[in-house]
C-alpha cells in the first residue's frame, strides 16, 4: 500500500507498528501496552523461566488480579486454587519488575476498566491482554485484542506479536438513538444482525452519528462486545470526546508530550474513500431495547418481542440450535420476553461496570425497592468506580433499593469466584456472554443494558424500560 | 512444540454450532497454573452430571470415541473467551485435529501454538464428514498434502504456509522472533524519538 492511498484507522495503526515481515511471511507487530491478569499469565511466566528468558519491557506492562477475586471479604481468598493464582501473579510481577495493583489497592479492578481509567489506554496504541474483551480499548482508537497464553509469553519476551493483517469492516449507525435505547442495545442489535461469527477475520470500525455522539464509557461497551460479533478488535475514531476523557489521568501524556500526542491522535481517523472489505449501515430508529433469549449473544430480540420458535429457523442446524437453547433456558416459543420471571440481577463486568452505568441504575431504582423474590448485586468495575459512586451517594440509593454493594472484580460475569448462579436460576445480566454454564452450571442468563436490568430488578420480570415509570 | 505431520483414527462427531470455550473447558478449571492435566475436564458439563458421574451417551464417553484424536464439530467452533485452556484440554484428552466450517480467530490461533491442526471445510463437506465420523470410519489427515481421506473420499484443505511449516517442524515462535531482536531495538529507538509519550514507565 503506498503512503498516498487512503487508509483506514486500522491500516494506520498497523503500518505504524510493523517492525518487519518475518521470513515466513508473517508480520511482527510492536505492542505498546500489555495488560496481564492472574488467570492467563502463570503458564506464560513459567514458560519464560523454563527457557531462561526475561520480560523485554516491564515498563510497558501492567498487572491486576480480577477474574478470581472475591467481591466480599477481600482479605481472605477461600478457594485455595484461586489464592495460589493471585499469589503467583504477585510473585511473578515482583520478580520481573512489573507494576501490579494488588487487592488492597484502590486502583484494582477489571483489567479493561482500569486501563482507560488510569490513562494507560490511548489512541493509536497497540494493546494486548490474555483476555478476549481486550477489544474494549478500541473505543479510544487503539488496536486492542485478546491473545492466548502462548502469545502472552511471546509479548512478554519480545514486546511484539506475530500477526497477519485483519480485514476492515465498517458498521455505521446513523441518527439519534430512540428513547430507552443505548450503546448496549446497539451492540446487541449488531450481533443479532451479523451473528457471532459475522466479524471473524475482521476488525470492526464503528462509525456514524449515533456512535460519534456517545460518551467514552458508552463507546467502550460497544467495542467490548466486538468479540461477541466474532471480531478480535473493534475501533472507534478518536475525537475531542476521547481527548477530553484521557487528559489529566495518571498515565496520560503530560505537557509538551500531550500536545505532540494530540497532534498524532488527530491524524488517526480513517481517510475519506478508505477501502473497507465489508460495510454495514444501520439506521438507529430500527433499534429497540434488546435482550437475549438463548445461549449465544446472537440469540437476541427486542424486549417487547416473544421467544422465537425453532420452526422459524432457516436451516436444520439453526433449528436444532434454537431447540437446544430453549431447552437449556427453560423457555417456550411465543412467550413474551416481559413475562419472564427473574431470580437474580447482576450489574457489573467490563461491559457495563463503569460509573455511568451505575448512575443510570441509581436513577431508575431511586426510592424504589427490588422485587421481593429477586437477589440483586452491583459489582463496580474498579475500586475507583466504587469510590466515585460512594462519593456521589449512589451506594446509598442502591442499597436502599435492596442491591448488594460489592468490591470490584469480574464476579458473576464468568463466576470464577463464589458469585455464581445455581442450576435453573435466571439472571438479568449486564455482562457479555449468555453461554451455557457461563454464570454457573445450569444458570440462565439474559443479557441486557443496565437500564433494563435496573427496571427488571424492580419488576421482578424482564422489563421494558419504555413502559417503566 | 509437538510436531504435526499425519494423523489416523476415528473422529468424534459433535454436531453443535457455536461451541464456545466455556463449553470446552468451564471456568473452574482455569484456576490451574499448569498447562497439563485438563483433558479429564474437557467438555465437563456435557461429559459429567452434577454429581461428577460420566454421562454415558455423550460421544466422548462412548467407545471408540473415548480415544478420538479428531473432532468434527458444528460452525464457529471455539468462540468466546481467549482461554488457551481450551486447546490445552483438547490436546491433553488426545485430540490433535478439529474439523469445522469456521473457527473463532483467537481459538484458531491458539491451536497452532499447541500442535493442534484446525481444518476448515465447507458445509457440505462437514455434513459428509460428520456422518463418516458417526459411522466410525477411519480418518487419515495428511498435513504435508493438505488432505483428509475417509474411505474412498478425499478432501483438500487450505492452510497458510507459515502455519503449516510451524506445525510440521514444531517450531518455537518466540525463538524465531528473538532472531529479529535488532529489528525490534531499532524500531524502539525510532519510536522513542517520534512518540516519546509511549515510553513513560507504567
Amino acid at each position: 500500500m503506498s503512503n498516498q492511498s487512503p487508509k483506514t484507522l486500522f491500516d494506520k495503526i498497523w503500518s505504524d507498528h510493523l517492525v518487519r515481515q518475518r521470513d515466513d511471511g508473517t508480520s511482527l507487530l510492536y505492542i505498546d501496552r500489555h495488560l496481564v491478569h492472574e488467570v492467563t499469565s502463570p503458564q506464560a511466566f513459567e514458560g519464560l523461566k523454563i527457557a531462561n528468558r526475561s520480560v523485554h519491557r516491564p515498563d510497558a506492562t501492567i498487572a491486576v488480579a480480577d477474574h478470581n477475586v472475591p467481591t466480599i471479604n477481600r482479605q481472605n481468598i477461600e478457594d485455595p486454587q484461586s489464592k495460589i493464582q493471585v499469589e503467583t501473579l504477585a510473585q511473578n510481577t515482583k520478580e520481573h519488575g512489573i507494576q501490579y495493583f494488588d487487592l488492597m489497592d484502590q486502583r484494582q479492578g477489571i483489567v479493561h476498566i482500569i486501563g482507560p481509567e488510569q490513562g494507560i489506554t490511548q489512541p493509536g496504541m497497540t494493546i494486548v491482554c490474555g483476555d478476549s474483551h481486550t477489544s474494549t480499548h478500541g473505543a479510544f482508537g487503539a488496536l486492542a485484542f485478546g491473545i492466548g497464553t502462548s502469545e502472552v509469553e511471546h509479548v512478554l519476551a519480545t514486546q511484539t506479536i506475530v500477526q497477519n493483517p485483519a480485514k476492515n469492516m465498517r458498521i455505521s449507525v446513523n441518527g439519534e438513538l430512540p428513547f430507552g435505547v443505548n450503546s448496549k442495545d446497539l451492540i446487541l442489535y449488531i450481533i443479532g444482525q451479523i451473528g457471532t461469527a459475522g466479524g471473524t477475520g475482521h476488525v470492526i470500525e464503528y462509525a456514524g452519528s449515533s456512535v460519534q455522539s456517545l460518551s467514552m464509557e458508552a463507546r467502550m461497551t460497544i467495542c467490548n462486545m466486538s468479540i461477541e460479533a466474532g471480531a478480535r478488535a473493534g475501533l472507534i475514531s478518536p475525537d475531542q470526546i476521547t481527548f477530553d476523557y484521557i487528559k489529566g489521568r495518571p498515565y496520560a501524556p503530560k505537557d509538551s508530550h500531550w500536545d505532540q500526542a494530540v497532534e498524532y491522535w488527530s491524524s488517526l481517523p480513517s481517510d475519506n474513500d478508505a477501502h473497507y472489505d465489508h460495510e454495514i449501515v444501520i439506521n438507529s430508529s430500527e433499534i429497540d431495547p434488546m435482550v437475549t433469549w438463548g445461549t449465544s449473544p446472537e440469540d437476541v430480540i427486542a424486549v417487547n418481542g416473544t421467544v422465537p420458535s425453532p420452526d422459524s429457523a432457516k436451516s436444520e442446524n439453526k433449528k436444532k440450535s434454537i431447540e437446544r437453547s430453549l431447552d437449556y433456558m427453560g423457555l417456550k416459543p411465543g412467550t413474551k420476553m416481559t413475562d419472564i420471571k427473574l431470580d437474580k440481577i447482576f450489574i457489573g463486568s467490563c461491559t457495563n461496570g463503569r460509573i455511568e452505568d451505575l448512575r443510570k441504575v441509581a436513577t431508575i431504582v431511586k426510592d424504589k425497592k427490588i422485587a421481593s423474590h429477586v437477589q440483586a448485586m452491583i459489582v463496580p468495575g474498579s475500586g475507583l468506580v466504587k469510590k466515585q459512586a460512594e462519593e456521589e451517594g449512589l451506594d446509598t440509593i442502591l442499597k436502599d433499593a435492596g442491591f448488594e454493594w460489592r468490591e470490584a472484580g469480574c464476579s458473576m460475569c464468568l463466576g470464577m469466584n463464589p458469585d455464581q448462579l445455581k442450576p435453573g436460576e435466571r439472571c438479568a445480566s449486564t455482562s457479555n456472554r449468555n453461554f451455557e454454564g457461563r454464570q454457573g452450571r445450569g444458570g440462565r442468563t439474559h443479557l441486557m443494558s443496565p437500564e433494563l436490568a435496573a427496571a427488571s430488578a424492580i419488576k421482578g420480570n424482564i422489563a421494558d424500560i419504555r413502559d417503566f415509570s | 512444540m509437538d510436531k504435526f505431520t499425519t494423523l489416523q483414527g476415528i473422529a468424534a462427531p459433535l454436531p453443535i454450532v457455536n461451541i464456545d470455550t466455556d463449553m470446552i473447558i468451564p471456568k473452574q478449571f482455569l484456576k490451574t497454573i499448569k498447562r497439563t492435566g485438563l483433558g479429564v475436564s474437557l467438555f465437563y458439563e456435557m461429559r459429567y452430571d452434577t454429581e461428577g458421574k460420566l454421562i454415558e451417551d455423550f460421544v466422548l464417553n462412548t467407545k471408540p470415541y473415548d480415544n478420538s484424536k479428531i473432532l468434527v464439530a458444528g460452525d464457529n467452533f471455539g468462540c468466546g473467551s481467549s482461554r488457551e485452556h481450551a486447546p490445552w484440554s483438547l490436546k491433553d484428552f488426545g485430540i490433535r485435529c478439529v474439523i469445522s466450517t469456521s473457527f473463532a480467530d483467537i481459538f484458531y490461533n491458539n491451536c497452532f501454538q499447541n500442535g493442534i491442526l484446525p481444518i476448515v471445510v465447507n458445509a457440505e463437506e462437514l455434513d459428509r464428514l460428520m456422518s463418516a465420523a458417526g459411522s466410525q470410519l477411519e480418518f487419515n489427515i495428511d498435513l504435508p498434502n493438505q488432505s483428509i481421506q475417509v474411505g474412498n473420499h478425499s478432501i483438500n484443505f487450505d492452510i497458510e504456509d507459515h502455519r503449516k511449516e510451524r506445525l510440521l517442524q514444531g517450531l518455537d515462535d518466540i525463538g524465531i522472533t528473538l532472531g529479529y531482536k535488532e529489528d525490534i531495538s531499532s524500531y524502539e529507538s525510532n519510536k522513542k524519538t517520534q512518540k516519546p509519550w509511549l515510553f513513560g514507565d507504567l
